[in-house]
Order: C-alpha cells, then structure tokens, then sequence
C-alpha cells in the first residue's frame, strides 16, 4: 500500500494536511480525500512540518479556508497552490 | 478480544468503578496538609490536594460542592476520608458522598490541630483500607461503564485521526446503553452549528447553543484582550498545525462520532439525569479542569486523544491517551496507551481504531494501569467561576 503525503477530508476543502515527517519542497505528494477515498497528486511549493496544511489552489487574500467541508477562517495574504498555509497567511473570522 | 462485559467493583448505589481507591479528601486548601499527612502514613490511599474552598459564594461555591462531592461519589471511589478546616462544611460533604452508600468518615481541624487530625483519621483510613482491600471485581455489562471525553494538545492529526477514533468508539457503545459526555464549550467555537444539529431533541439543541452563547459572552468576551491566539488554539496547538479556533473546533467534535446525538446539556460536574446516552457538559477545555468536572459528575473512565502530546492524568479515573501523530508516537511513548498513527498511513480502519479503542477501554476497565496512571498524572483541578469573597 502506498502511504499518503497529505490527507483532506472532504473535496470541498482548499488546505490538506501533511501526514509524514520531514516534507521537502518539491516532492511530488500523494493525497488523499478520506471522505471519499479518492486521490489525486500535487507538488509542495514548500517544506512543511507533519499536521501543517499545504493549499490545494491558488487563494486570493480575503479567501475563505475550507476543510472539513467547513469554513475554517480567511486568508490574510495570497496563497500559491501546493504552498504552507498557517498563522502566517490565515486567520480566524472569530474574537 | 469480549468487548460486551468488564470486571468492575459494583458499589451499593449501582454503579460500577474500575478502580477500588480509598481517598482522602480535604475540602479547603488549609486542610491539604493533613489530608497528604494521612495519605503518607496508610499506604495504599490517595490524598486529593486542591486549592479552593474558603469564601466561595453563591454559583461558584455550589460547584466547589458539586466537585468534591461529586469525585467523593464517583464509583472508582470504595471510601473516603474527609478532612476540612471546620465541622460543618466537611459534614456537608460527608453527608453527600453518603448518600452513596459508601463508606465515609469526616474530620475537622479547628480546637484539635493537625497532628491529632491526622492521628485520628489516619486510624479510619486505615480500617477503610482493610475493609475495601476484600472487595472483589465482578463481571458487569458494558452498559456499566461511563466513558468521558476531551482531546488535549491536539494538532491536525487529532482530527484526522485520534478524535473521530474516539468517535468511532461512541458510535459503537452509546447504542448499548453506556452513558458519554463530551465538552470544551469555547473550543466548539466555529462549529456550534454543527454541534446544535447533533441534539437528539430541540429542547437539547437549543440548551447547547443558550449555554454556547452565555459562555462566549460571559467569558471569551467579557475577558479576552486579543483574538486569543496562544490561549485558544493554544501555543502547542499551533506548533503542530492548527491555525484558527474554526479549524480546532471542527476537529473536536469528531470525538462524538457519525451517529451520536446529545440527549442534555449538564452544567459544569453535574451528574447525567436523563438516562444512557451521550450528554454535553458546560466546561473549560483545559484538559485537567474538564476531566476533573467530569470525574465529579460520575465518569468512570476517561478517553483523551492527544496530537502533540498532552500528559494529563487523574487522581481516581484512568485516563487512556491516544494519538495519530507518529511523531508524538516515537517521542512521547511512555504517554501513549493506544497508537492509532496508521490511519494517517491509510493501514487502519476507522472501524478498526474504534474497536482497539474500545478494547483498551475494557482492559483499563478490568485493571490495566494507564500510563498517566503509571508515571503518577494525579491532576485535580477544581473550576472557579470567579474571585471569592
């Protein structure tokens, strides 16, 4: 069986989260949508830490996130498809 | 691996604990020394440290009351020792835990001091001890067991794995009559639509969002300075990969599964009324406030699913850890009591993890030491609604 790079949880969802140790800029990721078990394949613009997100598309600031199917907060800054998405470029809509 | 009955210690009220503690239990700050003094001497026994009790009022003192009751009355509890400053406030709590059955004795320190305090109920601790080392486990349903829930330190593998484990869990044992509760009301925030939808009545959904609401305006709003970040996702939330409380929240109702629905709403420590079935409790979503209230409200094991590796434990109910991080996996081990990493690597079922939940339930149920257990995770963390007088 081959071992995911990223899971998303619903095909709604525009950030997955990074599932391995150690994912360097450039690697060509399995993803995987749990709630359906589809797959599809993208490259990470940037190294990111096992549970941080990676953007699935291109986000323009002011964006709603999605994951869950749910509205997670907005982007505060534009989003390259495959880039890390954290407390840098998102926030809540809350407090 | 029978997952349909445990070995427990059925108690006259009923219900049925997993552990046979003999506690000692002091119902101020001040009394704490002698409760840890009585507890030093009888081996065996457990003293229950905290730090409130004197000059509490109104709501605030109800639920001071309701806690140490309230852990005193848990089934995990054979007997207990009560130790305060003054005889009427710990007769209070005596005559609650009574009421229980179990046996129970109190001790007041004023006009004797200390040391004869402790003499004396070091000599009732002692005959508790004999008494309850001769009491056996039988065999109970499954429908026994009162199983809680809060995740801790999470990162985004709890709500990819971890949690919606625990959920699986409930799935499975909320329709054979076990009781459940599950919390955090500000880390709900972002889902509460959601969580609303999961009533099992309107009246239960429209008490959720009422209690929601009061304690995002009597709490998060009245109090916050900022937007809470480092607080709520908190500093080891962050670290691990969540950003927003929206994305926090949504991952913390995993924890009550695809089919579970909420039949009431208690207040913080209050003991479920309504039957078998899951029920929301008005709590902080610090781990050791929201496990110590749900101790108090009669939970006999607790099922905490961590990301970056919360330690929590508590002094009378075993609290099992569980994650999907295999980070946390490798560099946390002695914390962990179920490894449930490979559903990130897509080798375990959900199904799966919810059934090896539910096994480990059952073996700490019947006597396996959790790790908190183990490393001595005793955290009794008392709710405080606000300065006493």
């Amino acid at each position: 069986m081959t071992i995911p790079h990223l899971l998303v949880h619903s095909r709604k969802d525009n950030v997955g989260v990074v599932v391995v140790e150690g994912l360097a800029a450039g690697t060509d990721m399995l993803c995987v949508v749990t709630e359906d078990d589809s797959d599809f394949r993208l490259t990470a613009a940037q190294a990111a830490p096992i549970g941080h997100k990676i953007a699935l598309k291109d986000m323009k600031k002011g964006d709603t996130i999605f994951k869950y199917g749910e509205d997670i907060g907005r982007a505060i800054a534009d989003i390259a498809k495959g880039e890390h998405v954290h407390v840098h470029n998102i926030k809540t809509k809350r407090w | 691996m029978n997952r349909e009955t445990f070995w427990g210690y059925r108690r006259k009220n009923g219900r049925v604990g997993v552990r046979n503690h003999v506690i000692i239990l002091p119902v101020d700050d001040i009394s704490n020394a002698a409760a840890e003094a009585v507890a030093s001497n009888i081996k065996g026994t457990l003293a229950l440290p905290h730090a409130y009790g004197r000059l509490q009022f109104g709501e605030d003192l109800d639920l001071h009351f309701r806690t140490i009751i309230g852990t005193g009355a848990n089934p995990n509890v054979a007997a207990c020792v009560v130790i305060g400053i003054e005889p009427g406030w710990t007769k209070k709590v005596v005559d609650g835990i009574a009421a229980t059955g179990k046996p129970v004795a109190g001790f007041s320190i004023e006009q004797t001091g200390d040391i004869m305090t402790v003499a004396k109920a070091a000599r009732q601790a002692k005959d508790f001890l004999h008494l309850v080392s001769e009491q056996h486990r039988v065999e109970c349903p499954i429908s026994d067991l009162w199983i809680s829930t809060k995740c801790g330190e999470s990162d985004t593998t709890s709500g990819c794995g971890a949690n919606p484990t625990v959920g699986a869990m409930y799935d499975k044992l909320i329709p054979k009559g076990i009781y459940g509760v599950f919390g955090e009301t500000s880390e709900l925030t972002g889902a509460e639509h959601l969580c609303k939808m999961r009533a099992a009545t309107k009246e239960a959904g429209e008490k959720f969002m009422r209690t929601f609401e009061a304690y995002q305006r009597d709490v998060i709003e009245a109090h916050k300075t900022s937007d809470l970040s480092e607080s709520q996702p908190t500093k080891g939330n962050i670290e691990g990969g969540l950003s927003t409380i929206e994305e926090k929240a949504m991952g913390n109702l995993e924890k009550i599964g695809r089919e579970v629905q909420y039949i009431d709403v208690l207040g913080p420590a209050e003991a479920p009324a309504k039957g078998p079935g899951m029920y929301f409790m008005d709590s902080s979503s610090a781990a050791a406030e929201c496990v110590t209230l749900m101790a108090a409200a009669g939970f006999a094991v607790h099922t905490f699913p961590t990301g970056q590796g919360n330690v929590i434990g508590h002094p009378i109910v075993p609290v099992i850890k569980l994650t999907a991080n295999p980070r946390t996996v490798r560099t946390m081990s002695e914390h962990i009591d179920l490894d449930v990493s490979g559903l990130l690597r897509r080798e375990l079922t959900m199904n799966g993890a919810g059934d090896a939940l539910i096994d480990m339930v059952v073996r700490t149920a019947n006597g396996r030491v959790t790790a908190a257990e183990a490393l001595g995770h005793r955290e009794f963390v008392m709710t405080k609604l606000y300065r006493s007088a």
